[in-house]
């Protein structure tokens, strides 16, 4: 039972055939001659397609390694641009609860390249605080190099009010971008109408092949390559194309685009039965993220279980047959409360006892009910080995 | 079986945990992370802590196929091994934090929350046999190979939790078979070096180490009539049987070297003398864990240091303190406060206490 798609899903039988016929085939996207032409054709192809499901031009399209590489694109591209611009635009705005794809990135470039950076708050459902964000426009803006906010979150699935900060942020002349990487083919993306300046999004979160990402990057918008070398996508990112993984990857997003809505509604049912089956199960158990399911993500469920080692969760499910995650990233192998609780307000023991339920297009009745037959002995165990490693100490 | 493998990223605990799960036992590989800011146990390190080591540990649950986790016992760690290190060097003792982990962390924390979990025992790649009476009782006996012996800083764990455990390397004759095996097996640590130093100690610099945690607390170093020789920055860097370190400026009237005799934390002295005054006949020791009932007096063997030897003697045990006599006086030298007194009856361990004193042959007492 696979109740982490959040972490990433199965290929679409269609984007798995499509990579594997173009990996066979030969031909450099830069090439002038005939195999590189043909090459270039599926990539552009592939761009366009892209382009016309979330909303973009296809010259907005930046591909990447992957959603971590354009979301280091956007943060440093964006603040090195910027500030070249105007050396007094050195704030960087992200908020509390970005993926470490953003957070890193953000840090690093507080230490190594003179950014002060601004973690913007959430609330306790880890929705970023807007008037937050007004105020420190208000007071800083025309020292504010980016805005980074998250279209939804990948571990409590709150979806962030994008509208809002891009308004505020356009009154001061600041480029927001957002990581769409968990929201495209769950909740409408469309990245004109959106009125961001640069959007992350990942293949393999969307049912095709890890390795390939986007950055859609407003027209005009001026972007400091991280990656320098043969000059492809627009001269932002060199390095030669993989022509099978964005063909796969293009097919990927368009799918999941045109699915969308059925998926949300199949998907959204399937969750709030195992939110409410949870919720009969272990009553103490806390639901994370908003519980109005119009502001987060249908697929995503996160709970914490008081008393409850997160670790001893997922073993004990994970020998049950079912796999699920706590939702945060380790720290060199050393399972940390997650960044995003912390955040949201919630104290550091209750936050070790999280666990992130997240489906996808195989989940069925059937997995939320394996998952809800096993979770009351599940938890019992967990909270008496979270109790022993207390009691311990002589 | 279910059994929890822990996996230091080491060779010893990866053949440990293949021999397990050759057994037919359901083994899931366990890390014990043991600091919480890893730069701490850096790469390059001489322990076991670092994050290569979690590296390699789960590249060996993946090519034995067994589930892996880390588990973050960094908080217990720091509280009951290095905390209780510095403060026992603090009140002048000399701590094997070997003993320590295994007393507080292996086969206490990991454990109990191991069997709280549904594991029935733990496994790791110690050096030493666990031999199972005709009644069931279990017993701890010296490895094979006696070069690699840990019996020593198993002593400390009790019958209860050696009823729980599995040592899968006590029969090999040698570590070159362990590798050999590891090698044989695909696990890419075969050629790994072993772990030495305290793992919480990186650079391997005890005593910068208890600098940077106690500080400079200067004190004077004196002989056994009282008198000054020299001064030290801290009575907690000097150890009995320590030699380096001394900085005496004139020379003992037979020209000898000088040696720490005893520390006396409450002073602040160290106290110095010749190699001969190390010499000790007996150690008196408390704390005392049982592998069976231990009554009155009987002959035992005596080991004070993980890799010393063992010494005829005669056990007294009265009110929980354990009297131990050697059999040759002078058999063992420069014993303190604070090291862990295992007793042997041949290769099997009957139990081990912690030194609270020991009498010099010639004169005085180490406190």
């Amino acid at each position: 039972m696979y109740l982490d798609h959040a972490a990433t899903t199965p290929m679409l039988p269609e984007a798995a055939r499509v990579l594997a016929e173009q990996l066979v085939r030969t031909g450099n996207p830069s090439s002038l001659h005939g195999s590189g032409r043909a090459a270039r054709r599926v990539v552009e192809e592939a761009r366009e397609r892209l382009a016309a499901a979330l909303g973009a031009r296809p010259s907005e399209v930046v591909w990447t390694s992957g959603g971590t590489e354009a979301d280091n694109l956007a943060v440093k591209g964006l603040f090195w641009s910027r500030r070249n611009e105007d050396k007094r635009r050195r704030r960087l705005l992200v908020s509390a609860v970005e993926h470490h794809a953003v957070l890193d990135p953000a840090f690093w470039m507080a230490e190594h390249a003179g950014a002060e950076l601004v973690l913007l708050p959430v609330d306790g459902d880890g929705t970023v605080d807007v008037d937050a964000l007004g105020e420190e426009l208000e007071r800083n803006g025309d020292q504010v190099a980016l805005i980074s906010v998250m279209w939804a979150n990948n571990e409590v699935g709150t979806l962030q009010p994008l509208d809002d900060v891009v308004a505020l942020a356009r009154r001061h002349g600041v480029p927001v971008h957002a990581d769409a990487v968990q929201a495209v083919g769950q909740v409408p993306v469309d990245f004109g109408a959106s009125g961001l300046d640069a959007m992350t999004v990942s293949g393999h979160k969307v049912g095709g092949p890890g390795g390939a990402g986007a950055l859609l990057a407003r027209r005009g918008l001026d972007l400091t390559p991280v990656l320098h070398g043969g000059g492809q996508e627009r001269g932002v990112r060199s390095g030669t194309l993989d022509a099978a993984l964005i063909a796969s990857f293009g097919l990927a997003v368009e799918h999941a685009a045109a699915g969308r809505d059925a998926f949300a509604a199949r998907v959204g049912a399937l969750r709030d039965s195992l939110v409410a089956g949870v919720e009969a199960a272990v009553p103490d158990a806390v639901l994370r993220g908003p519980r109005d399911t119009s502001r987060r993500l249908p697929a995503n469920a996160h709970f914490t279980f008081p008393g409850c080692e997160g670790d001893s969760l997922l073993y004990l499910l994970d020998s049950a047959g079912i796999e699920a995650s706590t939702g945060s990233a380790c720290q060199a192998g050393v399972p940390r409360p997650s960044h995003v609780l912390l955040a949201m307000g919630v104290d550091e023991v209750a936050a070790r006892g999280a666990l992130r339920f997240s489906l996808g297009h195989p989940s069925t009745a059937a997995d939320v009910d394996a998952l809800l037959a096993a979770l009351p002995g599940v938890v019992d165990r967990a909270r008496a080995a979270g109790l022993a490693t207390v009691g311990s100490v002589t | 079986m279910r059994v929890l493998a822990a996996l230091s990223g080491g060779v010893d605990s990866a053949v440990a945990a293949a021999r397990a799960v050759d057994a037919g036992h359901d083994v899931v590989g366990v890390h014990m992370a043991l600091s919480r800011t890893r730069d701490q146990f850096r790469t390059g390190s001489r322990g076991c802590c670092s994050i290569e080591d979690a590296g390699d540990a789960r590249r060996a649950a993946d090519v034995l196929g067994i589930p892996y986790y880390v588990w973050d016992l960094s908080e217990r760690f720091e509280e009951t091994v290095v905390a209780d290190f510095v403060a026992e060097y603090e009140a002048g003792r000399t701590p094997n934090p070997c003993v320590r982990c295994n007393e507080h962390i292996k086969f206490a924390t990991l454990l109990d929350k191991a069997v709280a979990l549904g594991f029935d025992a733990v496994c790791t790649g110690h050096y030493a046999r666990i031999e199972t009476r005709a009644d069931g009782t279990r017993e701890l006996h010296r490895a094979r190979d006696l070069a690699k012996d840990q019996s020593y800083v198993l002593a400390v764990m009790g019958p209860e939790r050696l009823a729980r455990s599995m040592f899968p390397l006590g029969d090999v004759a040698s570590k070159e078979v362990t590798r050999a095996e590891a090698a044989a097996r695909g696990l890419s640590v075969s050629a790994k070096p072993d772990s030495y130093d305290i793992c919480f100690v990186a650079d391997g610099d005890t005593q910068g180490f208890l600098r940077s945690r106690l500080g400079s607390q200067p004190g004077e170093i004196v002989d056994g009539s009282g008198a000054v020789l020299g001064q030290h920055d801290g009575a907690y860097a000097f150890t009995v049987g320590q030699r380096k370190g001394l900085s005496i400026g004139r020379p003992a009237p037979d020209g000898k070297p000088r040696y720490v005799l005893s520390v006396e934390p409450v002073n602040n002295r160290v106290v110095v003398g010749s190699a001969d005054e190390l010499a000790v006949h007996a150690v008196e020791a408390d704390r005392a864990v049982w592998f069976a009932d231990a009554n009155g007096s009987f002959a035992c063997s005596l080991q004070v240091r993980a890799h010393g030897s063992a010494v005829p003697a005669r056990a007294t045990v009265r009110d929980g303190v354990v009297e131990v006599v050697l059999d040759a006086a002078g058999d063992l030298r420069g014993v303190a406060p604070g090291q862990s007194a295992v007793l042997y009856d041949g290769t099997r361990v009957l139990g081990q206490a912690t030194v609270t004193s020991a009498q010099r042959v010639t004169a005085g007492v180490a406190r």
